[in-house]
This record gives C-alpha cells, structure tokens and sequence, in this order.
C-alpha cells in the first residue's frame, strides 16, 4: 500500500523542481539550441535548394547548348547546301555561257568562211571572164588574120541577121 | 503506421511489467526477505540507506526532515533523530504499521496518534535523487546552449553532439510527427518533462548515492508531472477541443440529451488521460530497471503528452 500512497512532500518538491527547471531551460536552454537548430536546417535547407537549382540551371544550360548545337548543325547543313546549290549553278551558268560563246564563234567562223569563198568565186569569176576575153581575143584575132576567114564570118553574121 | 510503433512500445514495456509481476511472486514465495529488499529500493525513505554490516549495522546518511504540524508548527531537523526508524524525537516518529506506515506522525506522551494536519516537506531519497537529476539537467542544457549560441552554424561540438540527437529525436519524431504544425509551441514543455525523465531514469540505475533514487518509479513524481502535461493541455485546447468534449459531432443527440451521456464520458475522459501518464510511468520504473525502459518511458511519457497536446490543438474539420 505504502508504494501508492501519493507524497506531499515529494508532489510539492517535485512540482518546485520541475518548474524552476522548466522556466530555466526554457528561457537559456531550449530557445537558443532550438533558434541553432532551426538556423542550420535552415541553412542546410538553403544550401540544397541552392544546389538543385545549380543542377537545374546546369541542365537547363546543357539543353540550351544542345539546342545551339544542333542549330548550328542544321545552318551548316543549310550553307552547305546552298554552296553547293550555288556552285553548281555558277557551273551551269558558266557551261552555258560557254556553249553559247563557242556557238557564236563557230557561227561567226561559218560566215566568214562563206564570205571569203563567196569573194574568192567572184575573183575567180573575174578572172575567167579576163581569161576568156583573153581567149577569145587572140581566137579572133588569128582567124581574123586571113580575108577569107573574115569574109566567112562576116557572111555568118549576115545570114543571121537575114533569118531575123 | 506511427499508431503501430506507438502500440508496440507500450505492448513491451507492459510486458516487462508482467514479467517482474510474475518473478516477484515466486521469489516471495522462496524468500521473504526478497520482498523487503526490492521494497526498500523502491519506496521512499527518510534517511539514505548505503550498506548494511554484516553485524546488522546499517549505514546510512541521514536527510533532513521538514514538518508543518497543525498542534506544534514547524519543524526542522536530521532525520537521525529518528534512529532508523526505532525512536520518537520532539512527538514525531515513523509510523510502523496502518494507513501511515513508512510516514512520518505526530504522537502524543502516550505513544498515540495525535489527530490534526501535519505537513510533510521533508527532503527525502526521491527528493534528493530529483534535485540531483535537476542539477544535472540543468549542468548539461546550459552548457550546451552556451556551445549552441557560440557557433551556431558549424556542426555541434562537446556535450551538444550528445544531446543534440535527442532533442532532434523529440523534436521531429515526437513533437513535429503527433502536433503538427503548432509543435514549436510545446517544444520547452516536451524537451524538459523528456530529459528530466530520462535522466531520473538513469541515474536511478547507479546503485550508489547521490543516484540510485526511484524518482520516475514514485507515483507522487509522475503524478506531479502528469499534471503539468493535463494544465498544458487544458491551457492550451482550443474552440474544437472543448466541442469535441461537450458536443462531440457525428454522436446522435440522444447521448446528449436529455442526459448528457457523452459529454460525461469524454470529459471523465480528459482527467483519465492525465491519470493513466502517471500510473503507467510509475508502474513501469517500479516494475522493471532495465537500461531499455530508462529510454522508452521517457520516450512514451513524453509522446503521449505530445498526442494530447496535439488534440488540444487539432483543427476540426
């Protein structure tokens, strides 16, 4: 019985003790090593946030270079391509071109050749009409030699003239 | 899943109650002197019994006695005036038998019970053993405040990195975990009624003096505390607390009116809770030494005032 039987004694000097040291602790204890302990969560919880955004950031860099990476890529393929483009035009062009000039050239070629074989004909034309005159000169001058002969033509030309 | 953890602990530490139960009837029924034994650790004493000779001396420091007599006033003396119990100094001795036994009464020439209040201060085993853990307690915390507030970003040094985990523990496992969000406000209140039970606790575990007190094993010790828990609680319950008392919702009106059934059982309910902290405290340090329990029932004492603490706060919905 004795072990249940409640102490006034005790109950009071357990009341004054627990409160002095409640109020104590309380006021010089707990709020100080409470305020560091919420600081440092704190900070570490800053530290971490600060951390994973880093990461994020980081992130965020890398498909940003990805992203420029593959920009560049596709400028490069597109420069290229209209280098290309381009010079297989500028070749086209410059092919044609070509053929076009050789064209006028043969044409120009084609002409004169046909203008020098058109005066080297009227040259030589001349020249046979010359030598033929010529001919013809010293034919009638040989057979005009003799009175006879030229009596002969003479009558020739005279019966012609008699049929007309 | 924190229902659980909760139930199991107390489910253990009950359990090592039954067990001493259980030793304690065989050993009575080999020895009786064991009884005695146990008993005398136990309960408190006016004086400090160290050693006993092997020529039947007891050795013992004696405390001082401090009484308010209704008849006589007061009082002030060693409590070797008392002669272990055998001798009556100034109409004052240690009742041997009845409703007082073991307490100190007031007699009169005749060697009879004199009737009328009498006041009894004294500064007892428990009493010692409590101041001894406060001064301790207090030793401990202001010291590592001082190293708290000295370099308080920087990881905890000296006695701090030995308390610290404890105070996280009650902080984030007991307070945070069954409050919620009001838990700051009965910081100081659970961190003081925890090391002041753990260190009751484990200083009653040294066989020596100054330690060696059943202070947390003293009903009239975890009454007192459990009072404290109860006014904090109280203090602290707001408007859905007290309506969940008086006019507990979902409960058909039938169990309040005409008779108000339920209000009666839950406020019966609100003095059981702080009844039941002491008894289960004081039961189990009684019960059993173990290192184990000198944790758990700092740790239990202090979580089911924090539950009750966090009903007074709670926000109905």
């Amino acid at each position: 019985m004795e072990i249940i039987m409640p102490e006034l004694g005790v109950f009071f000097w357990t009341a004054v003790a627990f409160l002095i040291v409640w109020f104590i602790l309380r006021k010089f204890a707990w709020k100080p090593i409470l305020n560091m302990l919420h600081e440092r969560d704190q900070s570490i919880e800053d530290a971490l946030n600060a951390a994973e955004n880093a990461k994020i950031e980081m992130k965020q860099f890398e498909e940003k270079n990805q992203q420029l990476l593959k920009e560049a890529k596709l400028e490069r393929e597109k420069l290229l391509k209209e280098a290309e483009e381009t010079q297989k035009r500028i070749m086209n062009e410059a092919r044609e071109s070509a053929k076009a000039e050789t064209n006028k050239m043969i044409e120009q070629a084609h002409k004169t050749i046909e203008a020098d074989r058109e005066a080297a004909f009227a040259e030589m034309k001349n020249e046979i009409v010359d030598y033929s005159i010529q001919i013809a000169e010293k034919i009638l001058r040989q057979k005009l030699d003799n009175k006879e002969e030229q009596n002969k033509i003479a009558e020739q030309y005279m019966s012609s003239i008699k049929v007309n | 899943m924190r229902v659980v953890f909760i139930s199991f602990f107390i489910f253990i530490s009950s359990f090592s109650f039954a067990v001493s139960n259980e030793e304690g009837h065989i050993s009575q029924q080999e020895e009786l002197d064991v009884k005695e034994i146990i008993f005398s650790h136990i309960v408190n004493d006016y004086s400090w019994h160290i050693f006993t000779t092997p020529g039947g001396k007891h050795v013992t420091i004696p405390l001082p006695v401090i009484l308010y007599s209704e008849n006589s006033g007061f009082h002030v003396f060693m409590s070797s005036k008392f002669n272990h119990g055998h001798a009556t100094y100034k109409n004052f001795k240690i009742a041997e038998e009845g409703f007082n036994a073991g307490r100190i009464v007031e007699v009169n020439a005749n060697g009879d019970v004199v009737e009328g209040t009498l006041i009894d201060l004294s500064i007892t085993k428990v009493v010692v053993g409590l101041f001894v853990g406060v001064i301790v307690l207090l030793l401990i915390f202001l010291s590592a405040a001082k190293v708290a507030s000295r370099n308080p970003k920087s990881a905890p040094k000296g006695i701090l990195s030995f308390v610290e985990p404890l105070i996280l523990f009650v902080r984030d496992d007991i307070a945070k975990a069954v409050i919620g969000k009001h838990y700051n406000r009965f910081m100081p209140y659970l961190l003081t009624i925890f090391f002041f039970i753990l260190i009751s606790n484990v200083f009653g575990l040294i066989p020596f003096p100054p330690f060696g007190a059943n202070v947390t094993g003293n009903i009239s010790v975890t009454a007192t505390l459990a009072l404290f828990t109860f006014i904090v609680t109280t203090v602290n319950g707001n408007k859905g607390y007290w309506k969940h008392i008086f006019n507990a919702p979902g409960v058909p009106w039938w169990l309040k009116l005409p008779v108000p059934l339920m209000p009666i059982v839950e406020l019966i309910g609100v003095f059981t809770k702080p009844i039941i902290l002491a008894i289960r405290l004081f039961a189990n340090m009684s019960a059993g030494h173990i290192v184990v329990l000198a944790f758990i029932q700092a740790f239990v004492f202090t979580l089911l005032s924090a539950i009750y603490f966090g009903m007074a706060v709670e926000e109905h919905h």
